[in-house]
């Protein structure tokens, strides 16, 4: 049989298709392949709970670097060549040093849902510069003081004066962490911006501070201050609120977050692109959803601790399909809710110290801690 | 010397420096190199939370002008040195038994059963006290069966000297016991011979020969505790900062690493000092 008889024009067809599909198999199978966007965030950001929902989206496979405080962050971007990181997770303080370090890219407000916000949070001031926008707020929460209920009920840490209370000796706690803690105090020293302190505030932060030592159990990371609230070892924290306590309740335990009348401080989490992003499209989509109402509820409802929402149809979502949560949250439409609360004038948003370096704060609170 | 018998003795010497060779390289590789680098690293500077390379002396000025770094040093060491006391004493009597009471059988068995507790992460080992001294634990639930009233005992210095008993414990019984296991026993029963009853027995033979054990012993419980960062934060609840988490906290603010260097270097020379005088204590002749 010769090859001319052998090789019809059918079987040429049959075959070479054939070769054509097995050659081009593994581009169709790469096409599949998910699309790697690196993130730099706190813990929680990152895991399926948060990200599933955009990753089945958008064919995405988000790859993160959890850090453990906003200095630390820090560190991490200024040793990594730019692009290393598309999504930039931090809390408002710091979203202006990254900028100043150039580690933002500028992004353009018209690309996200701020029309849903609240009119607050719409021109958050800490993500602007020169009207330029370099961060969007995924979610924050109020820091006041997280207690137990069988030991000190909601009108007794209704002042921070309670951490002083004789009954309560050996048992106020301390998230490790100078910024809340001196933060809070500074508001129960009557100070209307808290972090903004000129040399005589600053002198009598630091001797109320001293004068809270006898009271003190311990200094606690994020797993110790669960522990140590849960065990009852640690009745009182100021400087907290319910990023740690919503986590508690889930777990069976009585405690609560009261913001005291001297007020409260705010916590804001945000998401920004980081520089020289090769991915920053997907990036940008990535925080289209974190701002949409969608990923607003998954922010609100993080395995990690939950938290308050800056989306007005987020909240709506909360109100309608996790009413208890979205009570706790103060996320409702009625007087009183967390939104009130700003309003007020009662929440102060945590931040860097004015007139002081963050070094005289670091070594004040290591002093603190020594004495 | 002709030149087969220089040969010899090259290739002899030749052989016995491979062999001895592990042990500098890896103290050069593994010590010195590390020291070297710390002590240039405690020069540099952090600029804008990135260390860069420098020769000032503001992080040494720094932390010795602190008033905290002095307070966390004389605490550490105040914590170690009372934890390699408190272990030794503790230890005595044990490594006693087991060298002179227990027959080689039993000795084994229960030499053997102070190493299990390495078996588990020191970590394990330090939060599972945690379940026997808090409020609602194991210690209170048990005396509130008595109705003893029972206040918590974490975060206290008791606390922080049983996490440290519990690190050097089985550490200090082994070197006890292999020290009082070399003591010639001729000379206990030349004393005994001679009149002496147990207790002079103890005082006159075995403490002065099994001494640099017992020192040894408890300058491994003094080193172990010294730099230990586990119990001062678990246990201690991080209220008694020690040098290791003062370490911990320099480099979480501000990323301060070559001022943790200035405190690492100060540790280490410490402990030098220590383990020198030690030594030297254990080895005099009287």
């Amino acid at each position: 049989m010769s090859l001319k008889e052998d090789l019809t024009r059918r079987k040429f067809i049959k075959y070479g298709a054939i070769a054509a599909g097995t050659l081009a198999m593994p581009s169709l199978a790469l096409s599949k392949t998910p699309t790697e966007l690196t993130m730099l965030s706190w813990y929680g950001q990152a895991e399926p709970d948060a990200v599933q929902e955009f990753e089945a989206l958008h064919n995405v496979k988000i790859k993160q670097k959890y850090y453990v405080g906003g200095e630390q962050m820090l560190a991490l971007l200024a040793q990594s060549p730019p692009g290393t990181y598309d999504l930039i997770h931090a809390d408002a303080e710091y979203v202006q040093q990254l900028r100043r370090a150039g580690f933002l890219e500028k992004l353009d407000a018209q690309d996200y849902s701020f029309d849903d916000y609240f009119p607050e949070f719409q021109n958050f001031p800490l993500h602007w510069h020169e009207n330029e926008l370099y961060a969007v707020l995924s979610r924050f929460g109020f820091l006041g003081i997280s207690h137990n209920l069988d030991a000190v009920s909601v009108k007794e840490a209704s002042t921070y004066k309670v951490l002083w209370d004789e009954r309560l000796k050996n048992k106020v706690g301390h998230f490790d962490w100078h910024l809340p803690n001196l933060g809070a105090l500074s508001l129960h020293n009557g100070n209307a911006a808290p972090f903004d302190l000129d040399e005589q505030a600053w002198q009598a932060l630091q001797a109320k501070a001293i004068s809270l030592k006898p009271q003190i159990r311990g200094f606690y990371d994020y797993g110790g201050i669960l522990s140590s609230l849960k065990s009852g070892e640690v009745t009182v924290m100021p400087g907290i609120g319910e990023w740690i306590t919503g986590v508690l309740r889930r777990d069976g335990a009585n405690v609560v977050t009261t913001i005291p009348e001297e007020g409260g401080l705010q916590f804001t989490e945000s998401f920004s692109i980081g520089k020289g992003s090769e991915k920053a499209e997907l990036a940008r989509k990535f925080i289209q959803y974190i701002s949409s109402p969608a990923g607003q509820f998954k922010q609100a409802t993080l395995n990690v601790f939950p938290a308050i929402i800056p989306s007005k149809k987020g909240w709506q979502k909360m109100v309608d399909e996790r009413p208890e949560d979205a009570k706790h949250l103060g996320i409702s439409f009625k007087p009183g809710s967390s939104m009130d609360m700003i309003r007020e004038g009662r929440i102060h948003i945590r931040q860097l110290p004015k007139q002081q370096s963050l070094e005289d704060w670091n070594d004040f609170w290591s002093e603190y801690k020594s004495s | 010397m002709n030149f087969l018998t220089r040969k010899a003795l090259y290739s002899r010497a030749l052989y016995g420096g491979i062999w001895a060779a592990p042990l500098p390289i890896w103290l050069t590789v593994f010590f010195l190199g590390p020291i070297i680098l710390l002590v240039l690293l405690s020069f540099w500077n952090v600029k804008s939370f990135v260390l860069t390379p420098d020769f000032q002396f503001g992080n040494w000025v720094k932390i010795l002008s602190a008033n905290y770094f002095w307070i966390s040093y004389f605490r550490t060491i105040a914590f170690a040195s009372a934890a390699a006391i408190i272990v030794t004493l503790v230890a005595l009597p044990c490594s006693l038994a087991i060298s002179f009471f227990f027959s080689d059988k039993g000795r084994i068995t229960l030499l053997s059963l102070f190493v299990i507790p390495f078996f588990t992460s020191y970590l394990v080992r330090i939060y599972s006290w945690q379940i026997y001294l808090t409020e609602n634990g194991i210690i209170s639930q048990l005396l509130g069966f008595f109705t003893i009233p029972f206040d918590s005992l974490l975060n206290t210095p008791f606390a922080l000297i049983l996490g440290f008993v519990t690190l050097t414990f089985p550490i200090v019984i082994v070197i006890q016991s292999i020290s009082m296991l070399s003591i010639d026993k001729t000379l206990i029963d030349a004393a005994y011979n001679l009149g002496c009853n147990s207790r002079r027995v103890f005082h006159v033979v075995v403490l002065p020969a099994a001494k640099p054990g017992i020192v040894i012993g408890a300058l491994f419980a003094f080193i172990f505790c010294f730099g230990d960062f586990v119990t001062p934060t678990y246990l201690g609840g991080g209220k008694y900062t020690t040098l290791s988490i003062l370490i911990a906290d320099t480099v979480k603010s501000g990323q301060q690493w070559p001022r943790a260097a200035v405190i690492a270097i100060m540790m280490i020379f410490t402990l030098l000092l220590v383990a020198l005088s030690s030594i030297a204590f254990a080895y005099r002749k009287k």
